[in-house]
């Protein structure tokens, strides 16, 4: 038997509804008990002095490079580099070679995580071999325990290939999660196309790529009722169309990556590949937007797109450089600076971006912080300041912008699946 | 003053106007030089200066390679395939393996816009940039800029007009920020599809009708079309481009007053400007080429002889 008891933790909880400071007593990763001055008896005592938990956070989008990649990152490190960041769950996007495109390696992903206190769960491919010809076997996918469906890193460009995908996944109540990009307009691009992609004549890459397909993708999600998550949402454009098809009540749903609310193009003055990614970071206006749809409910949730690429692939000129960065030890700290302190968001509002949200969309039980339930947690610390150092990130990867930037708002540890994770 | 405030020199943007107008002034002298019957002076005697050419050009790395040797220094040319990783070997491993033979100055042309502000941020090494992607071409624009002020003796005031492809042009960015520094009126004129998004910005005059772009103007700069490139993607036809954005003998009558005339070359002939007017009395494109040379001087000496 192994026993933890959380003393003094601010518990938040949208789900229950409770927001108090009370002990959590964990047996063998449920909750056996929340109340004041709860007796340690032989259980492992963490003080938390009123620093808050939080159901697990879960991170929808990361790409953990396994199977094909694990130069970059494996499904151990990203589940470490996960567990640091607070995240107790992530989903798996399927751009691996092979890509995730069948049971069999949906069960081999499986397998590699048996153990972990990090859920990791795959998105299958949309198509197979993300190709985006023909879709993938997607009830075998299911049944073999994909959470979701996607091509990211590619978008589903052939529409009589969107609409199949969209029809078919309707039946298993899983969504379509689009990479929304034109190829066409995208072709060759480094850059979000503004004035600083005319200064630096990088190629860029304009919103109507994103936009168009956006609004395109989500007439074909009302007209065969489908279900529809947008990936990574960077552009002001897309976030009104996806809350104009909120109105219109339809079943789509939308994420944003931390870099889209706290970075802008801007950034690239420096040539630093590390701010290269896709979408690319936008404009100031951008920026705003993105916030305001996380607060608006326009975007359901904060995903990372965690990248991770070795050093040598990201130290090369800018445009031969890939796309991407890793996001999930830093996820938080810039929620916390950038969402809370602004007072764009409730701490119960980031809670549900961060985790309820999330969960939801993929499928998952809700967490419920309350005696009897599997302990899923996140513990924090809101006012922590700390600066970001790469070196220190559990991933194998050290691809950040955000490297010696000081962020409010840390992480202190995961308890997940019986076990008890600090972040340092 | 006499010496730059800039390190590197691996653009005109953000370059003090103090900086400019010592490059310039400064290659008064060199230009005398060229004049002499031995041209050549001690002032870069024991510095190595490597010409690191990842895309095939011939007059500008000629250009350079002969301010190097008029300065005594000693040269090296490196023409490599375009792109450093189809080769194998990365841009910074090459670069750091040419510097561990110990140089002093490296020239760089490369097709990938930034390459040298890559480079100069982890390499010791002087770097000048000779083009670089869609990005910058310095000395061509300080060039062009010392050629205008032959003609204008002062470049303030001055209404300067870029014609062409703009949104592929490195010599159009460079010299879009180098004459507004230096106080000059800068306009452009194209097809619309082949203007820079947001250009405007700069605080530069965006023209589509070439008649007006020329009524504007004390001095044009035309650019290359690259026939290669374009024609079919951002333009319809060569012909449509000569008939709606050449500079035609028959424009120039029509306008009734003199203009001052550059190109960057290599011209096209019969495309974006037609030769009885490349070769007329406005023209002012082979003493460009002269210049390169001494301005080229100029730049390798400050820039070699700049405090740490």
């Amino acid at each position: 038997m192994a026993a933890h008891l959380f003393t003094n933790g601010h518990i938040v909880d949208p789900v229950t509804g409770i927001d108090t400071q009370l002990d959590i007593l964990v047996v063998d990763g449920i909750i056996e008990r929340i109340g004041a001055g709860l007796p340690a008896g032989n259980a492992e005592v963490i003080a938390l002095d009123g620093k808050h938990v939080l159901p697990g956070f879960c991170d929808m989008h990361v790409h953990f490079r396994e199977p094909g990649f694990e130069y970059k990152e494996d499904t151990r490190s990203g589940a470490a580099s996960a567990a640091a960041g607070g995240f107790t769950a992530v989903a798996c996007m399927p751009n691996t070679d092979p890509p995730i495109d069948n049971a069999g390696t949906v069960a081999f992903l499986y397998k590699q995580a048996q153990g972990l206190a990090v859920d990791v769960y795959p998105i299958g491919c949309v198509t197979k071999g993300r190709k985006g010809e023909s879709i993938a076997p997607m009830l075998e996918l299911r049944d073999a325990g994909v959470v979701a469906f996607s091509d990211d890193g590619s978008p589903i460009s052939n529409t009589k290939v969107l609409r199949i995908a969209l029809e078919y996944a309707s039946m298993l109540n899983v969504p379509i999660i689009q990479h929304a990009e034109d190829p066409l307009l995208f072709k060759g691009g480094a850059m979000n196309e503004s004035i600083v992609s005319t200064q630096l004549g990088l190629p860029s890459i304009s919103r109507l790529s994103e936009d168009t397909v956006v609004m395109r993708d989500l007439e074909f999600t009302a007209y065969v009722n489908g279900r529809y998550h947008l990936a990574h949402m960077s552009t002001a454009g897309a976030a009104d169309a996806v809350r104009l098809a909120k109105t219109r009540g339809l079943r789509v749903t939308s994420e944003v990556a931390p870099h889209h609310f706290s970075l802008t193009d801007e950034a690239l003055r420096s040539y630093d590949s590390n701010y290269k990614m896709n979408p690319p970071l936008r404009t100031a206006e951008d920026v705003r937007a993105m916030k305001e749809a996380l607060r608006d409910g326009t975007a359901d949730a904060i995903a990372t797109d965690h990248a991770p690429h070795a050093i040598h692939e990201k130290e090369v000129e800018f445009v031969y450089a890939p796309f991407g960065i890793v996001g999930l030890e830093t996820a938080f700290g810039l929620s916390v600076t950038e969402l809370l302190l602004e007072q764009w968001l409730t701490l119960p509002q980031l809670v549900e971006k961060l985790s309820t949200n999330p969960r939801r969309i993929l499928g998952l039980d809700d967490i419920r912080i309350e005696a009897g339930s599997k302990a899923n947690l996140t513990f924090v610390d809101l006012a922590a300041q700390w600066t970001v150092d790469v070196e220190r990130f559990r991933s194998k990867s050290r691809n950040s912008p955000f490297h010696g930037r000081v962020l409010t708002g840390r992480t202190l540890g995961i308890y997940n699946n019986g076990q008890y994770v600090p972040s340092t | 003053m006499s010496s730059l405030s800039i390190r590197h020199l691996l653009g005109l943007d953000g370059v003090p106007r103090e900086d400019i107008q010592l490059i310039l002034d400064s290659s008064d002298t060199f230009l005398e030089i060229l004049d002499r019957p031995i041209k050549k002076v001690p002032t870069l005697q024991g510095k190595t200066v490597v010409n690191l050419f990842f895309e095939n050009s011939t007059r500008t790395r000629v250009s350079f390679e002969l301010a190097e040797r008029r300065l005594s220094a000693d040269v090296v040319n490196f023409a490599a395939s375009s792109s450093s990783v189809s080769k194998g070997e990365t841009l910074l491993d090459t670069a750091r393996n040419i510097e561990a033979m110990k140089v002093d100055i490296i020239v760089m042309r490369h097709s990938a816009a930034g390459a040298g502000h890559f480079l100069s941020e982890r390499c010791t090494s002087r770097f000048i940039n000779a083009g670089d992607g869609s990005h910058e071409h310095p000395t061509q624009a300080l060039l062009d800029m010392y050629t205008i002020r032959q003609k204008h003796a002062s470049l303030e005031g001055l209404r300067v007009c870029i014609i062409g492809d703009i949104a592929h042009s490195r010599v159009a960015m460079s010299n879009i920020y180098g004459l507004l520094s230096m106080g000059a009126e800068v306009a452009v004129c194209g097809p619309s599809s082949m203007i820079p998004y947001r250009l405007e910005q700069l605080g530069v005059r965006v023209f589509s009708d070439i008649d007006e772009a020329l009524r504007f103007s004390d001095v044009i700069n035309v650019l290359r079309i690259q026939l290669e490139r374009d024609a079919g993607a951002n333009f319809p036809s060569v012909r449509e481009y000569l008939n709606y954005f050449g500079i035609t003998r028959r424009r120039l009558d029509k306008l009734g007053r003199d203009i001052t005339i550059l190109h960057p070359g290599p011209i096209n002939r019969g495309v974006e400007i037609e030769s009885e007017v490349a070769d007329g009395p406005y023209s002012v494109i082979l003493p460009q080429v002269t210049n390169g040379v001494a301005i080229r001087m100029a730049v390798l000496y400050l820039i070699g002889t700049s405090a740490e």
